[in-house]
C-alpha cells in the first residue's frame, strides 16, 4: 500500500492515504458501535432480562399472598417459607444434601486424585483403555447408566438409602475429578518431585510435602464444581432416592408433581428460593477460597505448550 | 535350543529354565518397572474398583437385562430374548420419542453454539465489568432445572410479568402460550445450556493466538476472510466439543420437559420414557432397553459431530479438541 515511497526527496504525502483506508488511526476505537456490536449486546441485555424475570418472579411468589391477575401480589407474608419448612421436612431434606455432597466430594477427591496423579505423569500397560474408561460416565446420559445401576441398587437392597445416594452421585464425579485434575497436576513441575526424591524423601513425603500444598488450589476448584453439579444434579438422584434420602432438587420435583395437581406453588417457590439461596450461599464461601476459573485458567496455559 | 536335543535335555533344560525363571523374577519387577508398571500403579486401584463396580458391572448387567424381556413384553412382540427391542422400534409410542427428543436437543444444541460464537468474539475483548459479566453468567448454572422451571411457570405463564408487559405495550392481544409446550423446554434448555456453552467457546477463543490473525489482517484479510480461513478452523475443536457437551445436556433432559414441557404429547422425550418403565411400570428390562437405546443414539450424534470436525481441520490447533 505504501510501496511508491521509495524515492527520496518526495514528498510524502504522509497522513491522507491513511484516513482515507479506514475510518481511524490505530488503536483509536469508534466512539459509535457497530450495528453487529449493538445486536449482540441487546441480545445479552434480552437473555439477562428473562434471567431477571425468572429469578424475581420466584421470590416474588414466595413472600406474596394472593398473585393471579395483577403487577404484584396484594400483600406479602413470609408464611409460605414456615409452612414449606414444616409440610417438606426441610431441615431434614438440607440435612441430607448436605451430607450427600460432603461425601460425594471428599471420596471422589479420594479416589480421583491419586488416579489424576498416575495419569498425569506416567506411561504404564493399557493407559488409553483405562483413560477411556474414566471418561465414559461423563459422555454418556445420566440416564443410560443410570437406570441399570438404580436396578442393581434395588436388587441387592440399597435402594432409597442414603448409600444409594452417594455412590450412585460418585459414577459422574469421580471422573470428573480425575479429567480436571490430569491437566492440573501435568501443569506442575515435575523436576520439584525429582528433587525431593533425590533428596531423600519417600513417596508419602513427596505427596505430603510437595504435591499436596500444590494441588490443594486445583483440588478445592475440582470440590467446587463437584459440590455445584452434586447439589444440582436431579436425574440420578431422583433414581434412587425415596423418603428419607431425597436431596433438595429431588424434594421440590416431589412437590411440584405431586398426585393431584402439585402442592400450591407458593409453597414450591418458597422451597425454590431456599434452594437457590443454599446454593448462593455456598458458592460465595466457596469463591472466596478459590476460583473455578483458576482451574480452567491452567488448563488452558498447559495446554497451550 | 534345537528340536533333536529337546527330548533328551530336558532335565537340563528343566534346571535351566528355574534357573531362568529364578532370574527372571529378580528382573521381572525391574521389567515390569521399566514398562511402567510398580508399586505406585496401586494408587489407580481405587479408581479402577470405582469404575468397575458402579459403571462397568451396572451396565454390563443392565444390557444384559434387555435381553430378559418380560413375559408380557414376549407374549406383546415375541421376538423371544430380542422382544424388548421390537417393541423399542415397532412400538410408535416409544419409538416417536427418539424424534420428539432430536427436535428439541438438536436445535437447542446448534442455537446455544451459533449465538455464543458472535457474542463471545464480541465481549473477547477486554472492558469494563467483564468479570461481573461472566460471574452473571455463571448464574444460571447455580439455578438448576427446577427452579428454572418454577421460574419459567411464573415468568412467562399467561397472566406472567412477559406476557403482561406484552399485552401491556400492545405487541399482542392474547396471551401467548409460552410454557407447557415445546418453547417453555426449549426455553428452559437454552438457559441452562447457552452460558454453559459461552464460557466454553469464550475460553476455546482466548487460547487461540492472536498474532495468527494480526498476521492475516497484515495481509489485507478482511474480517470475513478471517473468520473463515483463520478463526473459524482454530476454533472447529472447540466448537464440535461444545456441542457436543451441550448437546448431551439437552438431550437426557428430564425434570424441565416434565415440569416446564406437556409430558404425554411434544415433550414426550426418551428420558421420560425410560423413567416411565422404571419406575411406574416397574418394568426394569424395558427401561434398561430405553437407557441403552439412549446411548446408542447419542453415541451416533456424537460420531457425527466428530466426522465433521475430522472433515474441517486437521492439525496442531494449541488446544485438545
Amino acid at each position: 500500500m505504501t510501496a511508491h515511497t521509495t524515492a527520496p526527496g518526495v514528498d510524502l504525502p504522509l497522513p491522507e492515504p491513511r484516513r482515507k483506508g479506514s475510518s481511524r488511526a490505530p488503536g483509536e476505537k469508534a466512539l459509535v458501535a457497530a450495528p453487529s456490536t449493538w445486536i449482540v449486546w441487546a441480545g445479552v441485555a434480552a437473555f439477562f432480562v428473562f434471567l431477571l424475570g425468572i429469578l424475581t418472579s420466584v421470590v416474588v411468589d414466595s413472600f406474596g399472598r394472593p398473585w393471579f391477575d395483577t403487577w404484584l401480589p396484594e400483600t406479602a407474608t413470609a408464611e409460605w417459607y414456615s409452612g414449606a419448612w414444616d409440610r417438606f421436612g426441610m431441615a431434614e431434606v438440607i440435612g441430607v444434601t448436605l451430607v450427600v455432597a460432603v461425601s460425594v466430594i471428599v471420596l471422589s477427591v479420594l479416589i480421583g486424585v491419586p488416579a489424576a496423579y498416575l495419569l498425569a505423569r506416567r506411561t504404564f500397560p493399557l493407559k488409553r483403555t483405562i483413560t477411556l474408561l474414566f471418561l465414559l460416565p461423563v459422555l454418556m446420559p445420566p440416564i443410560t447408566y443410570g437406570i441399570p445401576l438404580a436396578t442393581v441398587m434395588y436388587n441387592i437392597g440399597l435402594g432409597r438409602t442414603l448409600t444409594a445416594v452417594i455412590l450412585v452421585n460418585l459414577v459422574p464425579s469421580v471422573p470428573f475429578v480425575i479429567m480436571t485434575m490430569t491437566p492440573f497436576i501435568e501443569q506442575i513441575n515435575p523436576t520439584i518431585e525429582n528433587a525431593a526424591r533425590m533428596s531423600g524423601a519417600s513417596m508419602r513425603m513427596v505427596f505430603q510435602r510437595i504435591l499436596l500444598p500444590l494441588l490443594v488450589p486445583g483440588i478445592l476448584a475440582a470440590s467446587v464444581l463437584v459440590l455445584v453439579r452434586t447439589v444440582g444434579m436431579f436425574e440420578l438422584t431422583y433414581l434412587v432416592s425415596g423418603p428419607g434420602s431425597d436431596t433438595l432438587v429431588v424434594a421440590i420435583y416431589r412437590a411440584m408433581t405431586a398426585s393431584g395437581g402439585g402442592e400450591a406453588r407458593q409453597l414450591v417457590s418458597s422451597m425454590a428460593v431456599v434452594y437457590t439461596v443454599t446454593m448462593m450461599v455456598i458458592l460465595i464461601i466457596a469463591l472466596r477460597y478459590v476460583s473455578p476459573t483458576q482451574l480452567v485458567a491452567r488448563v488452558k496455559d498447559s495446554r497451550e505448550d | 535350543m534345537s528340536a533333536p536335543t529337546a527330548g533328551r535335555g530336558t532335565p537340563a533344560a528343566r534346571r535351566g529354565g528355574r534357573a531362568a525363571r529364578g532370574k527372571s523374577t529378580a528382573s521381572m519387577r525391574h521389567r515390569l518397572a521399566e514398562r511402567g508398571v510398580d508399586v505406585s500403579l496401586l494408587m489407580l486401584l481405587p479408581a479402577l474398583v470405582f469404575a468397575v463396580v458402579l459403571f462397568i458391572y451396572p451396565f454390563s448387567y443392565g444390557i444384559g437385562l434387555t435381553f430378559q424381556p418380560t413375559p408380557a413384553m414376549q407374549e406383546q412382540w415375541g421376538a423371544g430374548i430380542w422382544s424388548n427391542y421390537v417393541a423399542f422400534f415397532r412400538d410408535g409410542f416409544i419409538f416417536d420419542s427418539v424424534w420428539i427428543t432430536m427436535r428439541l436437543a438438536l436445535p437447542v444444541a446448534l442455537f446455544n453454539v451459533l449465538v455464543s460464537i458472535p457474542v463471545a468474539f464480541k465481549l473477547r475483548h477486554r472492558f469494563r465489568g467483564k468479570k461481573a459479566l461472566t460471574t452473571l453468567l455463571v448464574l444460571p448454572i447455580t439455578l438448576g432445572t427446577v427452579l428454572t422451571a418454577q421460574g419459567l411457570l411464573i415468568f412467562a405463564g399467561r397472566q406472567g410479568w412477559l406476557n403482561r408487559f406484552l399485552l401491556e405495550i400492545g405487541v399482542i392481544d392474547q396471551p401467548l402460550q409460552l410454557v407447557n409446550n415445546y418453547l417453555g423446554v426449549m426455553f428452559s434448555l437454552i438457559i441452562s445450556g447457552f452460558p454453559f456453552a459461552f464460557l466454553l467457546i469464550s475460553s476455546y477463543l482466548s487460547g487461540i493466538d492472536p498474532s495468527i490473525e494480526a498476521a492475516a489482517k497484515t495481509m489485507g484479510a478482511d474480517w470475513k476472510q478471517r473468520f473463515r480461513r483463520i478463526t473459524l478452523p482454530l476454533l472447529a475443536p472447540g466448537l464440535a466439543t461444545t456441542f457436543i457437551l451441550t448437546f448431551v445436556l439437552a438431550f437426557s433432559v428430564f425434570p424441565s420437559a416434565r415440569l416446564v414441557g406437556d409430558a404425554s404429547g411434544e415433550t414426550r422425550v426418551m428420558a421420560l420414557m425410560a423413567y416411565r418403565a422404571f419406575g411406574e411400570l416397574l418394568d426394569y428390562p424395558m427401561a434398561s432397553t430405553i437407557a441403552v437405546m439412549m446411548g446408542v443414539v447419542e453415541l451416533v450424534v456424537i460420531a457425527v459431530v466428530l466426522l465433521w470436525r475430522s472433515s474441517m481441520y486437521k492439525g496442531s490447533t494449541g488446544g485438545k479438541g
